[in-house]
């Protein structure tokens, strides 16, 4: 397939325009490492990003920083480090899920499919972290919105609506990202043994605590002994931030919090830091062969039950949940639907929704990724794609069937 | 600033009769207002300058009945302005001749309360205040606190994407909020947001219509996230020689990773209009005040008190109070919370201006707004969100004096376009509104401003709801619609393929 390779915004608007005015369909990619995720493309021409990397301009005491999509959330996180900062929202590093390496995934890609990691009860997703963008339309034009600064309510919130996009409504050519400072401190609390049925319950009343966990994730004990730093059983993870001096505090009013659920063990730095990454790019439930996975939205206080439902229902099952419940990750076997209808009836039941992160073609062949949406917002969605990308040169089918 | 409007449609206006008559078969007989000594209570909201009475105002008090009124101002083409409270400051709710405002007073009511999922679900009436009082005996409380919170209510809010003193570290309203329900001009209603989730499948309509200033769709029910209530707080107190120094210290406590609930400053005008006012104890010579609130578990809170106070101390505090005690603190607040009413007391009238700029550039701009001052021959305080560079200066003037209005009204552009020199904005949580939508062009080029309005198509085709606001020029749809066709030449010829 032919692959156009702009340098510049220009030649994006050019390619754009032109490709609208002839119908010609484009792939966006930045490296390409989340193709998996979502439907796949059909398009004439690839148009790849990956000149648009680099970082424009830092400013640490703004703590704001304006960069290319193309440049790698690993680059990124070795340049945020040296000051002392970071990605608040923890974007996580899908590309082993989709059988790519490690470390190449871009800023673009997370921004484009809105990712978050554990903290996003408490830090927000992409979407929180994106001030402002320059982008070109599926028209081919070049356009600005959203701003330099944190507090701006200065015309739409585009930045929000292009933020999990899938690079459907237009092209982003540059982003200015707000940044988080490192805590001085970290340590995470596991809970050890703790059944499924307790572990819900318990992480909301430490959500609804006045404690400020930072990220609450709880894994099965099938999912816990595989993690990159195993644990010997079902656990309970509860991440502090904060002074050094102030956080064995936190871990003993923890302690009183829980009472006898389970003794409150810390582990320390690099290795807590290790145990989250893990949690964050669901290593949890890799090798994962001819496994589909899922990614539910949930109301926390339902997402272990709906685990529970689901392991019942479908053989085979392994999941963990993170977020306090808020977030379900699931692998099934991937058969013919994935458990499709089960999955999608227990998450609807739960007030929630469930979208199939991956899968074998023949899957989503079958399955929308997406969960479909009512009538009256699936109405609202086509005329948003159509103002701005009327031909539907962007990406077509990526979210679904135009 | 001389304020062009939408040009009236007059058979709309002619068929004003015919339109309460309608209106009033459409919803119960208390629901709809037409006579003109009851509109005259709508014919402002809380930027008092420019008034405009409307043909009419219903209060509708169920879904139902805003998708009739919506659908039947649809048919018959006449403009729908939406209010809440009408506290805002940028004219979001300001009434047009030939249309009528929807009220949403009567939407007063929380529907669930639900802990377990620390949130809440309450129609767009409910004032932000009650959402609090409604779970705070449960531990928990709504995080953003604008300062008119007591009034204003959930549903402006979110059309406005409000903020308040402890968004620094809690985050806007768009942060906080889950799900709405909403009716589109045409009587459709959806249901956006994730409901009880985090996240919502397809696209980020929920993020885009938080501040979107009542120009999408009208907002029936609000679902937002409850925060537990920290252990601790506590609050110091700090008078600084310099605006600069005081910048410094703002500066150096974020960036030590430090989040502070809040961080406000005031000058020394704004200081001696609030100890005048209520007398809170504020030092009368500071060139700027500093009020850093810090919450969170108890133990963290006494640490990060020490360090403030230390960087505090390092950068010149002339004077340096802090407190655990919740008396105490309130009293820190007391003289910050009522600058607008203070500056009110030395001035008949005053301009609340609303920018944002980055941290570091505070001091300059606080010089260009002194020297616009001196220019203008007109006072300014100011009132200041120093975590995130949300500026709030107060242009004192009297109405009553001719020509100060249009004086006090060019001094606020030229602050916000000085806000915007140094890679700020015109608004950071007011509102465009009426009051900065002339403005918009100092910040957006005409495509910026198309790709906007088409989205506003998308929802609203007719460009009946809340129209005039945010756009400083109207375009119909159809217009914005057509594609520029590049003559079929190839624009691209000469980049590299593979």
């Amino acid at each position: 397939m032919e692959r156009l390779a702009p340098r510049n915004t220009a030649q994006v608007a050019d390619i754009v325009a032109d490709c609208s005015a002839r119908g010609h369909r484009l792939n966006v990619i930045g490296a390409g490492t989340r193709a998996g995720l979502g439907h796949p493309v059909t398009a004439d021409a690839v148009l790849d990003l990956g000149a648009f990397a680099g970082i424009e301009s830092y400013e640490p005491s703004e703590q704001i920083m304006t960069l290319g999509p193309a440049t790698t959330l690993m680059e990124l996180d070795a340049v945020l480090a040296e000051s002392g900062q970071r990605l608040a929202f923890e974007p996580p590093d899908t590309g082993p899920l989709f059988g790519e390496a490690a470390g190449l995934g871009t800023i673009g890609g997370a921004v484009a499919a809105n990712l978050a990691g554990p903290a996003r009860p408490r830090a927000g997703a992409a979407r929180d972290h994106l001030l402002g963008i320059e982008a070109v339309s599926g028209r081919g034009e070049v356009f600005k919105a959203g701003g330099r600064v944190v507090k701006n309510v200065t015309g739409y919130d585009l930045p929000k609506l292009l933020a999990g996009s899938f690079g459907t409504l237009a092209v982003m050519t540059r982003l200015t990202l707000r940044l988080g400072g490192r805590p001085p401190g970290r340590v995470t609390a596991a809970l050890l043994d703790i059944a499924p049925a307790d572990a819900g319950p318990l992480m909301q009343r430490i959500a609804g605590s006045g404690l400020e966990p930072v990220a609450i994730a709880y894994l099965p004990a099938e999912v816990a002994v595989r993690e990159r730093h195993p644990m010997a059983a079902a656990a309970l993870l509860v991440r502090f931030e904060g002074p050094e001096a102030a956080l064995p505090e936190r871990l003993a009013d923890l302690q009183r919090l829980i009472g006898a659920a389970a003794p409150v063990e810390a582990i320390e730095g690099p290795d807590s830091d290790e145990t989250w990454a893990a949690v964050r790019d669901v290593a949890g439930l890799l090798p994962d062969g001819e496994r589909a996975l899922w990614r539910l939205s949930l109301p926390p206080a339902t997402g272990c039950a709906v685990a529970a439902r689901l392991a019942a229902a479908l053989p085979g099952l392994r999941w963990f949940a993170d977020w306090a419940g808020a977030r379900l990750w699931l692998a099934v076997p991937a058969g013919a639907d994935a458990g499709a209808e089960v999955v999608r009836a227990a998450a609807r039941d739960a007030g929630g929704h469930a979208l199939l992160f991956r899968a074998p073609l023949t899957v989503k062949a079958q399955v929308p990724v997406f969960e479909p949406p009512a009538p009256g917002v699936s109405a609202l969605e086509r005329s948003l794609r159509a103002a701005f990308d009327p031909a539907g040169i962007l990406n077509p089918g990526k979210m679904g069937p135009a | 600033m001389s304020l062009t409007m939408p040009v009236p449609d007059g058979a709309v206006i002619e068929g004003r009769a015919d339109l309460i008559a309608h209106l009033a078969r459409l919803l119960p007989a208390d629901a709809v207002i037409g006579a003109d000594s009851a509109l005259a209570a709508y014919e402002c909201d809380a930027l008092t300058a420019y008034v405009q009475r409307p043909l009419a105002v219903v209060l509708p008090r169920t879904t139902e009945e805003v998708a009739r009124v919506l659908r039947a101002c649809q048919e018959r083409g006449v403009r729908v302005v939406p209010r809440g409270a009408g506290t805002s400051l940028s004219g979001g709710a300001l009434p047009l001749a030939d249309g009528i405002v929807l009220s949403l007073a009567r939407f007063n009511r929380i529907l669930d309360i639900d802990l377990d999922n620390r949130c809440i679900i309450a129609q767009p009436g409910v004032t932000n205040l009650a959402l609090t009082k409604a779970v705070e005996a449960e531990g928990f409380f709504y995080a953003p606190d604008p300062s008119s919170q007591i009034a204003c209510t959930i549903g402006g809010n979110v059309a406005e994407n409000s903020g308040g003193v402890h968004c620094l570290k809690y985050g806007l309203t768009t942060h906080n909020l889950l799900g709405l329900e909403m009716v589109l001009m045409d009587g459709t209603v959806v249901r956006i947001g994730g409901g009880k989730t985090l996240d919502a499948p397809g696209y980020d309509l929920l993020g885009v219509v938080t501040g979107s200033e009542g120009l999408l769709g009208v907002v029936t029910e609000v679902t937002v996230r409850l925060t537990p209530a920290p252990q601790g707080i506590g609050a110091l107190l700090a008078g600084f020689g310099t605006i600069e120094a005081a910048g410094e210290a703002v500066a150096v406590i974020v960036g030590a990773g430090i989040v502070p609930a809040g961080i406000e400053m005031m000058d020394n005008l704004a200081i001696n209009a609030a100890e005048d006012f209520c007398a809170p104890g504020y030092p009368r010579e500071a060139a700027a005040l500093l009020i850093v609130e810090l919450d969170g578990p108890a133990g963290e809170v006494e640490a990060q008190m020490d360090q403030v106070a230390a960087i505090l101390d390092a950068h010149g505090a002339t004077s340096l109070k802090r407190t655990r005690d919740t008396a105490e603190r309130l009293g820190f607040w007391a003289g910050r919370k009522a600058a607008f009413p203070a500056v009110g007391r030395i001035s008949p009238d005053y301009l609340c201006m609303d920018g944002t700029i980055p941290r570091a550039r505070l001091p300059e701009v606080l010089g260009r707004i002194a020297s616009l001052s001196a220019d203008y021959g007109l006072r300014c305080a100011n009132v200041f969100h120093a975590g995130d560079g949300n500026l709030h200066p107060l242009i004192l003037y009297d109405a009553n004096i001719e020509g100060e209005l249009a004086r006090a009204e060019a001094f606020g552009a030229d602050i916000l376009r000085a806000c915007v020199a140094v890679g700020g904005v015109l608004t950071g949580e007011h509102g465009v509104g009426i009051e900065k939508r002339d403005l918009m062009g100092e910040m957006f080029d005409d495509t910026d401003l198309a790709v906007q309005q088409r989205l506003k198509c998308a929802f609203d085709p007719k460009g009946l709801l809340n129209p005039g606001k945010v756009f400083p020029v109207l375009h119909a749809c159809v217009e914005l619609g057509r594609l520029k066709v590049s003559g079929g030449k190839l624009r691209f010829a000469d980049l590299p393929r593979f």
